[in-house]
Order: structure tokens, then sequence, then C-alpha cells
């Protein structure tokens, strides 16, 4: 579906150098990306301001041209034959509209309608679906400016799907959301992936990630940092799990082999046992606790997701200096 | 083609939920006619009768088809484009399976069919009710006044595309917009009939596509030429071609360079 080798992009940033002259300085916003997106799959793009995630989907999108590398968007070459991929790709910005502000939502999809050149029956059939799984039904004939974000950005992924892409890309799709609205819109979305629509989104709200995506990519200073399932990615980079255990009576514990770390609370009744992955097992050391106390209650905490990508963060800032400073569009 | 007519439904559409704009929009070009039927009928008349072949029925006449079309034509006000460009929504408009300049354009012919009833006819029929009028004798002309005053939109939706294209490289072009409105109602005909500056002036301005955008449609109508209409025909395919090639620039620079 996605082919993207050795992707770059540089800019050119003009800086005032007396009344006169200028200085320009290049400044690469995407450094050497590779990476496939199978159909079907759903691929969470992470990073912080600024790493080059917007650039990178540009590229995907034909908006902006490579300076190198190539990408590959279903077969075409985006920037050569944007408008051929237009209508087989959706594109959501979350910061940008695509309705028409004073119009009733269902006058934005009739005109998209006609721009995409979609038969109407097939429209019409989509449409139903995404009124119905969207509950858009009570906004339908309100003017897009008078929508709640919440509202709105239900209407721009119904815009993104009447002309039934088989990429959906997402940038940033929940920024600004309340949390019913993050859940409604994440639903709708995993429900379009199971029934087998590719997903590529960007976000900064890490839970979209743990809810949509089973692969993550991570990337900073224009470099992908790390490309994987989440659980492996977590496996590496946390390599630690903790297990709670809460006891009937306060009593120290005997050493545990595999833990490398205990924090006692509650007077000896709440303990932290932290462990690695690689020496043991959340079930061999329940069982070995189990030997010793008696236990009222237990949990193993996974690290948070946002501690593997801050730690993923950390693991390289150290190696270059230069912020690129991706001027958005 | 399916796509052009369901986008001029749809800016007929939109503006048509402003009423409360285009009646203040109405209300001011009203106000303005009466001021500048005041100031050029009373130069008239004491330029015994005539300046220019203009006489007291055809100064009126001029003066509110001028206040009709201005708002038919859109001279002045039209920022849609540059402000997406600024805040970098024009991604959407690039990104999408269309020809931006004739989409816009055909949502402009919409909103121009919603002024014919609020912007032009409003101010026309208000000067022909309480004022001496000058109505055509031949018949023929109210075919090429409408032929005429679409190609005043066009040609002004060309020299707005332009101006609004030019946000790609200003980033901000409201200069260019203040300049714009300063000088184009002098040289389109809008202050004084083009007919009133000098020859030489005359000459130099039929030479821009400023007269097509109101003193063309205006002479029309007063059947005073119909030279006009070959003016307008030829500034309307000159424009939009240079709208076309200043977009494909425009497309470059934010493809190529990013913006």
């Amino acid at each position: 579906m996605i082919e993207v080798r050795q992707l770059r992009r540089e800019f050119r940033v003009a800086s005032k150098k007396g009344r006169f002259r200028r200085e320009y300085k290049t400044v690469v916003a995407v450094d050497d990306v590779s990476f496939d997106v199978a159909a079907g799959e759903a691929v969470g793009y992470v990073g912080p301001n600024g790493a080059g995630k917007s650039t990178t989907i540009k590229m995907l999108t034909g908006i902006l041209v490579p300076t190198g590398g190539t990408v590959r968007v279903n077969g075409v070459d985006p920037a050569r034959q944007r408008k051929e991929l237009a209508r087989r790709i959706g594109v959501v910005f979350g910061q940008r509209s695509q309705l028409w502000w004073d119009l009733p939502l269902r006058d934005s999809f009739a005109l998209l309608r006609s721009i995409y050149r979609v038969n109407s029956s097939d429209h019409g059939k989509r449409l139903e679906e995404c009124v119905d799984l969207l509950e858009l039904a009570p906004f339908l004939d309100t003017p897009v400016r008078q929508l709640s974000l919440g509202q709105r950005m239900r209407g721009e992924v119904t815009a993104a799907l009447l002309h039934a892409p088989e990429l959906l890309v997402l940038d940033e799709p929940t920024i600004g959301l309340d949390l019913e609205s993050k859940e409604r819109l994440r639903e709708f979305l995993a429900g379009l992936n199971r029934r087998g629509t590719t997903l590529l989104l960007t976000t900064h709200d890490l839970d979209d990630i743990e809810r949509l995506c089973p692969r993550l990519m991570v990337i900073d200073h224009g470099t992908v940092l790390a490309d994987g399932p989440l659980a492996e990615l977590r496996a590496e980079v946390t390599p630690e799990r903790v297990l709670v255990i809460d006891l009937r009576e306060p009593l120290n514990l005997p050493p545990l082999p595999g833990v490398t770390e205990v924090r006692s609370e509650a007077g000896g009744l709440r303990h932290h046992l932290t462990f690695r992955r690689a020496e043991t097992t959340a079930a061999a050391l329940i069982t070995e606790v189990v030997r010793h106390v008696e236990v009222h209650d237990l949990a193993v905490v996974e690290p948070e997701i946002d501690d593997v990508v801050r730690r993923l963060y950390a693991r390289t800032s150290a190696a270059t200096d230069s912020t690129p400073d991706v001027v958005d569009l | 083609m399916r796509v052009h007519a369901d986008l001029i439904i749809a800016g007929f559409r939109r503006y048509s939920t402003y009423r409360q704009a285009m009646l203040a929009g109405m209300t001011t070009n009203v106000v303005f006619g009466l001021l500048r039927a005041a100031v050029l009928t009373a130069a008239v008349r004491t330029a015994s009768g005539t300046i220019a072949a203009y006489d007291i029925a055809a100064t009126y006449t001029y003066v509110w088809l001028g206040q009709g079309l201005l708002g038919f034509v859109l001279l002045w006000g039209d920022t849609t484009l540059a402000t997406r460009v600024r805040t970098g929504d024009v991604v959407v408009d690039l990104y999408r399976p269309w020809n931006l300049q004739t989409a816009m354009l055909a949502e402009d012919v919409g909103r121009a069919g919603y002024a014919v009833v609020t912007r032009l006819v409003p101010p026309i029929a208000f000067g022909a009710l309480l004022f001496p009028f000058r109505w055509p004798e031949h018949p023929l002309t109210w075919p090429l006044f409408v032929v005429s005053a679409l190609l005043a939109l066009v040609t002004c939706y060309g020299v707005r595309f332009l101006i609004n294209l030019a946000t790609f490289w200003l980033l901000d072009n409201r200069g260019l917009v203040s300049f714009w409105n300063v000088t184009s109602g002098l040289l389109c005909g809008m202050v004084v009939p083009v007919a009133f500056y000098p020859g030489w002036a005359q000459v130099a301005l039929w030479a821009t596509p400023f007269p097509a955008l109101l003193q063309a449609p205006i002479n029309v109508f007063l059947e005073r030429d119909y030279f006009s209409l070959a003016h307008q025909a030829f500034w309307a395919v000159a424009l939009l071609v240079a709208g076309h090639l200043v977009l494909r620039r425009a497309v470059r620079k934010v493809v190529v360079q990013g913006g």
C-alpha cells in the first residue's frame, strides 16, 4: 500500500542578515526514512513537534515533492499523480477543514460526491453507513460553522471516506477533542480498519495508538527511531515491569529471583516489585511470592506508552543537536 | 462540467445565508449612489448639460449601473483564497481532484447569481424609478448587456484570483489589496466615466483590463459602443490564462520548495 525508500526532504530557510542580505540555510525535515505499510494495516506515526511527521504525510499525499528517495502509494508516485491518487486515498487533516464553512454538512458531502465523481448509489450507501456509525443525523442539516469540534471531526472523517479510499491518512485526528468524542472516533476507525481500510495516523495522543494501531513508528529529527509492534517496542525500551502485591498482613518479603527493586508502602502491606522481563515472568514471580506469603490482591503494571516513547526520544536525542525547524504549510 | 454546475449552486447558497450582509451592502450601494449622482449631475449641469456625450439621464444611468455592477462583479473584498493560503488551508484545496481556478470561478458565478437579485437589480431599480434614466433603444442591447456583465465578472474574478495568488509569495497581500482598492475605482470608470479623461489617458486605460470591469457593460447598456465587448473578451481570456500559469507556479513553489 505504501512504500517509502530513503525518503529525504530539505527546506531552504531564509534569514535576514542586515538590510538587504539574506542567508539561506538548509534544514533537513525528513532524513533517510524507509518503511512499508501493507494493505489492511493500522500504523501509528508519532514524534514530537517538528519531528517530520506532517512533512512525511505531505509527501505521501503528493503535496510535497521529496528532495531524495522514493515514495509509492497504491503503486503511484504521489507528487506526479496527485489527482489520481486523491481519488483513491482519503486524508483528514485534523487542523484543516475540507467542509464548506457556510453550508449544511449534507451539502459538503454532495459537493464532494461530484468533485470525486462517485456514483450516487455508492455514495448514498457509504454516507448512510457513516451517518449511522458516527451518529451524524442530528446535525446533517446544520451549517458547518455551527458544529462543535467533535461533530465537525466526525463530518471530516466522513468526507474523507465517501469516495471509498483504500487508505485513510489522518493527521492528528483527535486533536482538541474531549474524551468521549475521541473514544467514539477511535471506535469508528477501529471498525473501519477491521473492514479492510488501511490506516496511517499521526498523533500526539498515545491512547490513539494504544487503541488503534498494532504497529507504531516513532520519528524524531527526521529519522525513524523505532518501528514495530507496540508490545515489542515496550519490551525493548522498558525491559522492566512492576508487580504490585497487597498482603493480608504487613510483612517483609524475602529476596526473590529476578527482582531488581522492592518498594514497600503502607507499613509493609503493599509492595512494588520491579523485575526484568528477560530474567523472570510475571507468572513465575507470582508463584514464588505466593509460596512465601498470603496475598490479598495483585496486579502487573505495564509501562505507560508515554514512557516508552519518551525513552525512545531520549535514546537518540543525544546523538543529534540540530533541531529541524519544519515550516508548516 | 457537473462539478461546476454543483459549485455554482453551492456558491449561490453560501452567499444566500448572509442576508444581513447583503442588505447592508445593498443599502451602502444605494446611499453612495445618491452621493455620486449628486456630484456628477451637478458637474454635468454646470457644463451646460453634457460632458463627453453624457447628458443628465445618461449620467444617472451610469451611476446606478455602476453601483449595481460593483457588487455583482465583486470589485472589492474577496480575500477567501488569500486567507486560505495564509492559514495553510489551501493544502486541502490543492489536494482535491479538481481545477482550483475553474472551481472557484464556478462558486463565484453562483455568488454573482445571488448578487443579481440583491446587489445588481435594487440600485438600478431604485435609480430608474426616482431619477431620469436612459433605457436601451435596441432590444439586442439587453442580451449584449448580459454577456458584457458576465465578461466583467470573469475579468474581475481573473484579477482577484491573481491578487489572491500573490499571497503565495508575499505571505500577506494586504498592501496589494489596499493598492487595488484605491486604484481600481479610478481606473475602471467607477469614480467618473472613462470618457471624462483626456484622450491620451483613455487610450492608455483601454489598453489595460480596468475598463472591462465596469465601464464596458455600462457602455454597452448606454449603447455608446460595442468595442467594449471585444476588449472584455480579450482580457477575460488573458487573465484566466495568466491565473492558470501563476497558479501552476504557486503549486510548484509549495510542492517543490515547501511554501
